[in-house]
């Protein structure tokens, strides 16, 4: 058995490193791939939690998480598509203006 | 060393090592990929961790068909890569500032205060029943049915959503 421990150290690493890439980046759809690997590093510490004390409810709010990612990352996309649209560019710095 | 061990910081190293390179590299579509071997690696944890379920889960949804759309969003807009010009400067230094920050922080309440649940001793393990999917499906559908419904409406409302978005006006042309 791995101590429970180093799972959370591993998630809070991949948690840190997509807030970094959520505040380092310029392209928005790299800034949104970093929300869902926070996503998923909150996830690891749910499951090796559900695994330390045998509960399936940190399974089951997983389970929740990925659905609502999925829903998530079809509306972003669609933003950024629309925003693409009208901007012809996905650079968060140039979307400076509150009127497209 | 045992097996399970070593197992871990392979892993773990794999996870690590995609995650950087997804933020390192310049274009949009290697991040994505790396974004997949990252979510792969994940997916062998939730095994190692005794929740075969959300580790397919992970895998079709995570690996399948979101970095599938997001492949599909990059290539359709032809964004791979931005122009390099700096609006402004100062926002690398400051955000790996922040990162340090939060890592700081983290390392604090990991080290200095310990172990989240030191203090609690998990059960006894008598029957490992945490990876059968039976006993996922009876919570799921019993206690804990209103979210699941809830997240049916969501996923819907996310697809009318989505469609409204991308959608051209009438009359309006690009």
């Amino acid at each position: 058995m791995v101590p429970e421990i180093y799972y959370i150290t591993l998630s809070a690493i991949l948690f840190t490193m997509g807030a970094l890439g959520v505040l380092a980046r310029r392209n928005a759809l790299i800034i949104f791939m970093s929300v869902e690997l926070m996503l998923n590093a909150a996830n690891l510490a749910f499951v090796s939690f559900a695994n330390t004390f045998q509960q399936l409810d940190g399974q089951i709010i997983v389970f929740f998480v990925i659905a609502v990612a999925a829903a998530e990352v079809a509306v972003g996309l669609a933003l950024i598509v629309a925003i693409f649209r009208s901007k012809h560019s996905i650079d968060v710095d140039q979307m400076s203006n509150l009127k497209g | 060393m045992t097996v399970d061990l070593i197992l871990f910081l392979i892993l773990a190293l794999v996870s690590v090592a995609t995650a950087a390179g997804m933020l390192l590299s310049r274009n949009a579509v290697y991040s994505a990929l790396f974004l997949v071997l990252n979510f792969a690696s994940i997916a062998v944890f939730y095994l190692l961790l005794g929740a075969p379920f959300i580790a397919m889960a992970q895998i079709t949804v995570y690996a399948g068909a979101i970095m599938v759309l997001f492949l599909f969003v990059i290539m359709l807009l032809g964004a791979e890569q931005l122009a390099r010009i700096k609006v402004l400067p100062w926002q690398r230094p400051l955000a790996i500032g922040l990162a340090a920050a939060l890592v700081a922080e983290t390392a604090y309440l990991l080290i200095v205060r310990a172990a989240p649940s030191a203090g609690i001793v998990p059960p006894a393990e008598t029957v490992n029943t945490l990876g059968e999917l039976q006993n996922l499906g009876m919570a799921l559908f019993n206690q804990y049915l209103l979210p699941f419904e809830v997240t049916s409406v969501l996923l819907l409302v996310a697809m009318i959503g989505a469609i409204v978005l991308t959608k051209r006006e009438k009359g309006e042309r690009e």
